[in-house]
């Protein structure tokens, strides 16, 4: 049934640096190919070459603007997409069992074989991170790639979320956030990490790592504010001395 | 992240949960039968992928992990290469025009009678005037085949479309360090410390910049943007330096002031690898003024300091010469070491930041404090790698020091017409800063660098041009002077596209942007047929679009079209198919073969040399073939030599793998690198090996061979890089490569132009000549800005392609075309406050040459004098099998109605072409505009629009629902 | 919230039909109501016709309506599966009622205890309906204090105003039932303006920064959608409804819902006969189509957190 676990084995789930997030939409169109014939398929496109293509994606990429008055302003690229709620509202809400999230690793999935299309876990995520199939009439979502990521059809290295292993800025990560020693733990913990809208008590697995700080003052590398001009017989000058040495 | 077990989905945790249990999770479902890697082409950056095939469908699209390109990763657009593969704007079958042009009236025909009649037209021009024959291609990767056939073909009227995309990098770089920007060469990505990056959006190199940007983040480098406009790249930036456009020259010019003044220059490096002391004649009014001081083997001269007095400057044997100062000649005329021209230059407070800061619309403390960060990180922060290197003098030095200081750039400066200038300014500031192959720096890749300018000279002259006989050589190359100008006795160009003639004279790309309008124009002569190979020259690929839109279809007096003829190679219902009166359909990328080639743009990187192959993973469904194979076909069937054995047979029956296998340009020198030899065992140079392509399929689709650890920096210098080098044929000799900061070339030009030599330019080309051609970089204003008046006009116009998108074909992309199905006009804030207007209202936008409407999105993120919009979003109505409402249609649009092919009539009522003065590079980013708040009666539908395209027969009808992929999973579920 | 009519149509009609069903089975069991055959058969009907109609409707708004059963599995976690439950077993209890009132005309003894149970179940029923709305965390506007009460008294003030009309239709006097009508009118609209100057006054905690993930101290504007094409969730979750008009029909849920009826209700407590029969349906007609309004209302100013990625700042 749709109740949580109270524990899960494991905590699988993504950094996304948005330090580094070039907005280049890699991770969206990668899972959008992967899970067209994944777990879920097909993510249905509606209109595909008509007036308002529209369809179902896992992942989809914002773009903001952050004016932060005498700090520099910013444009943030924003990839968005399932977070994998400890406390996922999408589960318990779902009156089918079609939602669910898994003991082993805390992926929340749905089985699209029992659900009803009745919308309210997408109401329940303030993520947006569910996709209505209105051809189907089914719920989908993220699924972290849970075809891949134990596929012993796949080279072990391949057997990360399609998203991760495709970006080339390299701004996404994935592993355990239940084991403090695991490389995502630990970037998490370096860059300080986020949770999305901690204020609703969803405890998102996926961490988001904030913008570093912006090296724009010749102090942050150590330079000097601006460079001495050459003295006495100016630059000519100098280059005699230089060449005379 | 490896599992080692494999976990059950049927596992039960603290929660029995038998709903969860019931979904049984296929944890290891398969990806389909087969893996193929081949070479991506969803944009120009080549990277590798790995193509899952299921029922002989394509499942999935992966970054091929062992690629020296991406390296496993893969963008957005090679992540929909499947909905590219699939789209329904695919061509089926040849087809020949039976009614008038930009109608769909077209009859299917075989590919026999295609070819037949592209042969009889073609061989007919070549048999009496080559050059008759115009043949350019857009999209294309396979230039060392298209310039040979077009040599072989006997025409100069060839190139590729870099005269509109970035020659002015090309140029400038080789012009100056033997190497370029592009995908040519690559920061430092693991060394360098402070990156500065200047105009690129999505551009040249894609991948590998992400790649590298995600690098320099990580290790803490600075990372500086200068663009007018903070997306992208930009968004990740340390610092964005929001430019005013067009004004990179100056601001660079300024760094180098400053650190000039303040004595910030690697004066060894600049002595060592350099023509600083190059002794330049100060003679004015004479033949040579400004030229090198030679000795009578025509050696440079310098000033040897310790033997006080003159020596062969290349010798490799002068440890101080004098890099300033006056010295007398054996002639008893005086010379100056050239970077005392260049020091006096630079240093004049004109270009103090206080002086050019408010051109650039920067602060001067910026400017300031930037140079300052330069110079420390390049001098303070020097790091060193332990590995001893020879040099080409024969010295050992036992470390590489490197000025961890690095740079890119790409369209943003290249796409004005002070380009070249910029570029070869930005090159000149990397070598004052020693931070050319240099650790921490930007290094070049095989091929490159190359002699200064690479030794190859455009072909064309009039005696070069015969019938029924090949060039002498490539329609494209590199002049040194006059005497290297493609121009008929009076001066009038030889070229249809003007390039190499004294209207810009280094044009190493030509002017594709110029053809249509010339040939229609018939200036300066009158073509019968223009072959193009995908370029969507009727729409987004050119300047003025309704204006080519009507000399397509233009006919002349006796009812015949102004361009007689046009055969036209395309994979896609684009908007130019439409005006061809031959259409040629070619395959998608996964169903051809390419040759990625060290002969043309291989996919080398700093440490290795490589190329690669593309080959069909999948099989054609429908009547169509690769282009470079038709050509091969064509070509024989004409007789071209290459192409033809003595007894007439076709020498590559086999089309383009063939060719790829068999073509030799030299004994042991061919299309491909890897596996050469007999027994495949010679890299580069060796004999055919006809189980090459095997190889390659074998090896992933592509070769690299790495260097040595001492191959790896200084290549311009470094002895064994270059005697390897010249041992490949990669380069004519080992002899070193001298970065020419103050460069001859363009002396040369501006004696002729001041009435010296045997070749002379007209007074009005005369007067460019000496204003533009500066041995030493110059910025001025770009010249149509210059022509506008500034006060009508005041804003720049800019575009960008979205990442997702650039170089892509692609809009028709189902996927691609979800995340941008039309683009707005960005505006700052400011200037929207102006007219009164918010998001998403409409406005006006016009130029000196047109006018647009177009909606509007306010951003802060933007020079103020500037608005932008993303390229090529727009589509005109039924294109691309698109519906005649595609979002694309009725609210995209283009910026390229604004920007006319030429400039303003001038005082004699000449129109130049809309260029660069030097190259030809086509300048789209000069445009100035004026904005005004449309009518809210004219909110919704962008303008212009155009009749819509009636789409062809042979066309599919588009589905309304598309379930790609749920076939996989009905078989895997048994379904 | 995207206000789809299937489920306005839902909510307004069942709330009523449990309003109505609650009311019979309270005065029906308290011996207020005259154990006429026909009167039980015409509120029963009307109250169960008005609750099924009510709960096939928001089937429509199912991707799989033929997989509806399902909804019920959940009822350990899943307040939509606990309003199914509810609903189900609401007909046992109402079915034995009216089994005692239509055929042995009498709703004493067990009868009324079936008739206690029944208005128990009605009302949880619609608990659970105000529920699943009060538990969605992301949308303020309806996770709040006010959304259990609103729900709950206005299906008491749907029912009261139905039942009013009942009992004029078979002519019972009964002071306290057209008395508690205008009571719980009077009520409701109270409640309701109460909410609605909540919703007006109020926005979520999160920001767009929260959402993003990015430092409070700073001005979030969108500089691009993820696609220039409406989503599932901008057509679902993105729904705006411009502030004038959305005033304009909270004046006619004002007037129409509340006002009227309670003029009307308390007209008829002073007349009787035809007139006062007028009275009641005029009122009930009136406050059918304010709740209605109320209702589209309740979903269209429902601002969901996932606005904040798509240009809103306060939701």
């Amino acid at each position: 049934m749709t109740s949580l676990p109270t524990y899960t084995n494991k905590k699988l789930g993504l950094v996304i640096d948005l330090d580094t997030c070039v907005g280049c939409h890699a991770c969206a169109t990668n899972c959008k190919e992967w899970n067209a014939g994944g777990h879920s398929a097909p993510l249905t496109d509606y209109d595909p070459y008509g007036a308002k293509p529209d369809g179902v994606w896992f992942n989809r990429v914002h773009s903001f603007e952050v004016k932060r008055g005498d700090r520099p302003n910013l444009t943030i690229n924003f990839p968005r997409s399932c977070l994998h709620c400890d406390n996922a509202a999408c589960v318990t809400v779902c009156p089918t069992g079609a939602s669910y999230k898994r003991v082993e690793d805390g992926i929340v999935l749905v089985n699209t074989d029992k659900c009803i299309g009745c919308k309210l876990c997408s109401w329940a995520c303030p993520y947006g991170a569910r996709e209505f199939d209105e051809d189907e009439g089914v719920m989908k979502k993220c699924t972290l790639c849970i075809d891949r990521i134990y596929n012993e059809n796949l080279d072990p290295e391949d057997r990360q979320p399609a998203c991760v292993l495709t970006c080339p800025a390299g701004a996404r990560h994935f592993g355990d956030l239940n084991d403090p020693e695991s490389d995502v733990s630990q970037l998490t913990a370096a860059r300080h990490g986020r949770d999305l809208m901690p204020e609703l008590g969803y405890k998102p697995t996926n961490k988001y790592l904030p913008p570093r700080a912006r090296k724009v003052d010749h102090a942050d590398i150590g330079a000097p504010e601006e460079l001495e001009p050459i003295e006495a017989d100016g630059f000519l000058g100098w280059l005699d001395k230089v060449l005379s040495k | 992240m490896n599992e080692q077990k494999k976990p059950s989905s049927t596992m039960h945790g603290p929660v029995n949960d038998p709903h969860a249990a019931d979904d049984q999770v296929d944890l290891s479902p398969t990806l389909g039968e087969e893996v193929k890697y081949t070479t991506c082409y969803m944009c120009a950056c080549r990277c590798g992928i790995k193509v899952y095939l299921h029922d002989g469908k394509v499942r999935y699209i992966q970054g091929n992990r062992n690629h020296p390109v991406n390296g496993g990763v893969l963008c957005g657009k090679g992540s929909s290469g499947i909905m590219q593969h699939y789209s329904p704007a695919r061509l089926h079958k040849p087809l020949k025009r039976v009614g008038e042009r930009g109608t769909n009236e077209y009859e299917e025909i075989e590919w026999e009678e295609a070819l037949q009649i592209a042969t009889e037209r073609l061989a007919g021009i070549r048999a009496t005037d080559p050059k008759k024959l115009a043949f350019f291609t857009g999209r294309d990767q396979s230039q060392a085949l298209t310039g040979w056939w077009a040599s072989q073909f006997g025409t100069p009227n060839y190139a590729a479309h870099g005269g509109f995309c970035s020659v002015n990098m090309a140029a400038g770089g080789l012009y100056t360090i033997g190497g370029a920007f592009w995908e040519f060469a690559e920061p430092d990505w693991h060394h360098s410390k402070y990156f500065m990056m200047f105009g690129v959006a999505e551009d040249h190199d894609s991948n590998p910049i992400k790649k590298g940007l995600g690098m320099l983040k990580n290790r803490g480098a600075k990372f500086v943007a200068v663009n007018p406009v903070r997306t992208g790249y930009g968004a990740i930036a340390d610092e964005w330096v929001g430019i005013r456009p067009g004004t990179d020259g100056l601001f660079i010019m300024s760094l180098v002031h400053e650190l000039l003044k303040s004595g910030n220059v690697d004066v060894d490096y600049l002595i060592r690898y350099t023509n600083s002391g190059w002794l330049v004649i100060q003679d004015e009014g004479a033949a040579d003024h400004g030229l090198f001081a030679r000795d009578a083997e025509g050696n440079p001269l310098c000033w040897d300091m310790d033997t006080e007095g003159l020596a062969n400057a290349k010798s490799g044997k002068v440890e101080r010469p004098a890099l300033k100062g006056e010295f007398t000649l054996a002639d008893g005329r005086r010379a100056v070491p050239s970077f005392q021209i260049l020091a006096e230059r630079y240093l004049d407070p004109q270009y103090a930041p206080e002086q050019i800061a408010h051109v650039c619309g920067l602060q001067a403390a910026q400017i300031k404090r930037i140079a300052a960060e330069l110079a420390h990180v390049a001098f303070k922060e020097t790091i060193e790698i332990d590995q001893e290197w020879t040099d080409w003098t024969g010295q050992t030095h036992d470390k590489m020091i490197g000025r961890p200081v690095s740079f890119h750039a790409m369209r943003g400066i290249s796409a004005h017409s002070n380009g070249f200038h910029t570029c070869r300014m930005l090159h000149i500031l990397q070598v004052l800063l020693g931070s050319v192959e240099v650790p921490g720096g930007f290094r070049v890749k095989a091929p490159y660098p190359k002699h200064i300018p690479p030794g190859i000279k455009p072909a064309g002259r009039a005696d070069q041009v015969n019938p029924n006989t090949p060039l002498p050589g490539a329609p494209l190359g590199f002049p040194t002077g006059p005497e290297d100008l493609l121009l008929e006795d009076d001066g009038t160009p030889r070229r249809i596209d003007k390039a190499y003639s004294w209207e810009h004279p280094i044009s190493s790309h030509g002017l594709m942007h110029m053809v249509i309008h010339n040939a229609w124009k018939g200036d300066p002569y009158k073509i019968d047929t223009l072959m193009m190979f995908m370029a969507n020259m009727s729409w987004n690929s050119s300047m003025n679009t309704a204006g080519t839109i009507e000399m397509l279809t233009d006919k002349d007096e006796n009812g015949e079209y102004k361009i007689p003829f046009i055969i036209y190679a395309d994979a896609y219902f684009s908007e130019m198919v439409q005006y061809a009166d031959l259409i040629l359909p070619d395959t998608t990328y996964l169903e051809r073969h390419d040759c990625i080639s060290l002969l043309d743009r291989p996919i080398s990187n700093a440490d290795a040399c490589a190329d690669a192959i593309r080959y069909p993973v999948v099989e054609p469904d429908r009547d169509v073939r690769g282009f470079q194979s038709v050509l091969i076909d064509l070509g024989h069937r004409i007789g071209l030599p290459g192409l033809t054995n003595e007894d007439g047979t076709a020498k590559y029956p086999g089309g383009l793998p063939d060719y790829m296998v068999n073509h030799e340009r030299a004994p042991g020198i061919g299309m491909l690198g890897g596996w050469r030899g007999e027994q495949g065992d010679k890299p580069l140079k060796g004999e055919v090996n006809p189980k090459q392509l095997q190889k390659y399929i074998e090896n992933q689709s592509f070769w690299q061979h790495e260097f040595a650890p001492d191959q790896r920096y200084f290549k311009m210098a470094n002895k064994n890089y270059l005697d390897w080098s010249a041992d490949m044929g990669l380069l004519p000799n080992g002899d070193p490569i001298i970065f020419q900061l103050y460069s001859e070339v363009f002396q040369k030009f501006r004696l002729a132009a001041e009435g010296h030599g045997p070749h002379t330019p007209p007074k009005a080309d005369a007067e460019r000549i000496l204003k533009f051609f500066d041995p030493l970089p110059i910025w001025y204003q770009p010249i149509e800005e210059t022509m506008v008046d500034g006060k009508e006009f005041p804003l720049h116009a800019l575009t960008q392609r979205p990442m997702h998108m650039y170089h892509s074909w692609g809009s028709q992309n189902a996927w691609l075309r979800q995340i941008t199905g039309k683009n707005r006009l960005f505006v700052h804030e400011d200037v929207a406050a102006k007219i009164g207007a918010v998001d998403d209202d409409w406005v006006w936008l016009s130029s000196h040459h047109g006018r647009i409407r177009c909606q509007i999105k306010i951003v802060d993120g933007v020079n103020p004098n500037t608005v932008w919009t993303w390229n090529a979003i727009g589509k005109r109505r039924g294109a691309w099998n698109l519906d005649k409402d595609a979002i694309e249609a009725k609210e995209g649009f283009l910026l390229n109605h604004l920007i006319s092919e030429l400039l303003p009539i001038q005082g004699d009522g000449y129109r130049y072409s809309n260029s660069d003065p030097i190259t030809g590079q086509a300048a789209w980013f000069d445009l100035r505009v004026k904005i005004e708040k449309a009518e809210p009666s004219q909110f919704g539908e962008s303008w212009p629009q155009f009749p819509v395209v009636e789409k062809f027969d042979q066309l599919p009808d588009t589905p309304k629902v598309s379930r790609y992929g749920d076939v996989f999973r009905k078989k895997r579920e048994g379904k | 919230m995207h206000p789809a009519f299937s489920v306005i149509f839902f909510t307004t009609c069942s709330g009523a039909g449990y309003g109505l069903l609650a009311m019979m089975g309270i005065f029906g069991a308290a011996d207020m109501l005259p154990s006429d055959r026909w009167m039980g058969l015409a509120g029963l009907f009307f109250a169960l016709g008005l609750v099924t109609i009510g709960l096939l409707s928001s089937t429509f708004h199912l991707g799989r309506p033929e997989r509806a059963w399902r909804a019920m599995t959940q009822w350990r976690s899943s307040w939509l599966a606990r309003e199914g439950v509810m609903a189900v077993l609401t007909y046992i209890p109402a079915g034995l009622f009216g089994l005692g009132w239509v055929f042995f005309e009498t709703t004493s003894g067990l009868w009324a205890v079936a008739g206690v149970i029944t208005a128990v179940l009605a009302w949880l029923t619609v608990a659970c309906t105000a529920k699943i709305y009060h538990t969605l965390r992301p949308i303020h506007q309806w996770h709040n204090d006010w959304t259990v009460p609103s729900y709950l008294l206005l299906s008491v003030m749907s029912g009261a105003v139905l039942m009013s009309v009942l009992i004029h239709l078979f002519d019972v006097v009964n002071p306290y039932i057209q008395a508690l009508t205008v009571v719980t009118l009077a009520l409701g609209w109270g409640l309701k303006t109460m909410y609605w100057n909540f919703n007006k006054s109020t926005c979520g905690l999160p920001s767009v920064n929260s959402a993003i993930g990015i430092d409070a101290a700073g001005d979030v504007s969108v500089l691009e959608l993820p696609h220039t094409s409406d989503n599932y969730l901008m057509k679902e979750m993105g729904y705006k409804v411009a502030r004038k008009h959305a005033d304009k029909l909270r004046t006619i849920s004002h007037v129409t819902g509340f006002a009227l009826p309670l003029v009307f209700s308390l007209f008829a407590m002073f007349v009787d006969g035809y007139i006062a029969l007028a009275a009641v349906v005029i009122a009930w007609g009136l406050c059918s189509l304010g709740i209605i309004v109320e209702r589209w209302l309740f979903f269209a100013e429902a601002r969901h957190t996932v606005n904040l990625y798509y240009g809103e700042t306060c939701v």
